[in-house]
């Protein structure tokens, strides 16, 4: 099994975190004057490269906190 | 009629207070033991030195532990840390480590929380204790890289704990009171086959 190295704890195997998703996903500025179409547009539609992606990960059986991690989603590999 | 319970007759168990026959059958090479109470009181604060005092070391930084016989300090997070104590009881520390927070450092910010009722205490000592943490714990338990003033929140079989170092071939498991029956099991398991 592949390690996540954990900013705070250093490289901790992969079952101790959770995936979060893409990273960056700004909350809407004025979310009242979001149409319907926009608002799932931001709930629901995320990117979906092939290669480096940035998202959000949780030390779930450690540290318990989120950081930020890139990844390439071709090859699996962390980078840092 | 029955006699009113007094509150002296009230005392604190722990989680594995009815295992120790069961340990008592393991050989000296795995011996496990569960530990009497240990107050637990959880600290988040950016100003660390404010507590010094109180555990008579610098708290730890990553992947480490610190402390006398009278009070540890485990770190948990990067503003987080775990503060044990045998001997003090949970008000006690609790008050000990804000009076610490407030006197040592006007203006730190300290939050405590007593958490002694979540986590329990088993050791785990003899010449086969890290064979049997290694059947169901991913992280390097090797002398070289976990020795004395090591500590670890990570995963010991499908329990959540927090693995301290104490010497070679010596250490202390915190465990969730609710996964403490579930470890004490798998722990019996797994030092089977070195009875």
């Amino acid at each position: 099994m592949q390690l996540i190295r954990c900013p705070w704890c250093g490289p901790r195997e992969e079952v101790e975190f959770h995936y979060g998703g893409q990273a960056g996903v700004a909350y809407p500025a004025d979310p009242a004057a979001l149409s319907d179409e926009d608002w799932a547009r931001y709930v629901f539609v995320r990117d979906n490269p092939k290669g480096r992606f940035e998202e959000r990960w949780s030390h779930a059986a450690g540290c318990r906190r989120w950081f930020t991690a890139v990844r390439d989603t071709a090859t699996y590999r962390f980078e840092r | 009629m029955e006699s009113p319970v007094s509150t002296e007759t009230l005392r604190p168990t722990g989680a594995l207070d009815g295992w120790a026959g069961r340990f008592a059958e393991l050989p000296d090479s795995v011996a496990l033991l569960a530990e009497p109470f240990h107050a637990m009181v959880d600290v988040r604060t950016a100003d660390p030195a404010a507590l010094e005092g109180l555990v008579g070391a610098p708290l730890p930084g990553p992947n480490a532990w610190t402390g006398g016989e009278r009070v540890t300090a485990i770190r948990l997070g990067p503003d987080e840390w775990l503060l044990t104590s045998p001997f003090l009881a949970p008000p006690e520390l609790e008050a000990a480590a804000r009076a610490a927070g407030a006197a040592a450092l006007p203006g730190a910010r300290v939050a405590v929380a007593d958490v002694s009722a979540q986590r329990t205490t088993v050791r785990l000592r003899g010449a086969h204790a890290r064979d049997v943490l290694e059947t169901g714990c991913a992280i390097d338990l090797h002398p070289r890289s976990f020795g004395a003033g090591s500590a670890a929140v990570t995963l010991l079989g499908q329990a959540g704990v927090v693995l301290l170092g104490l010497g070679p071939s010596d250490y202390r498991v915190l465990v969730r009171s609710s996964f403490a029956a579930y470890l004490a099991e798998w722990l019996l398991d797994a030092a089977r086959e070195f009875r």
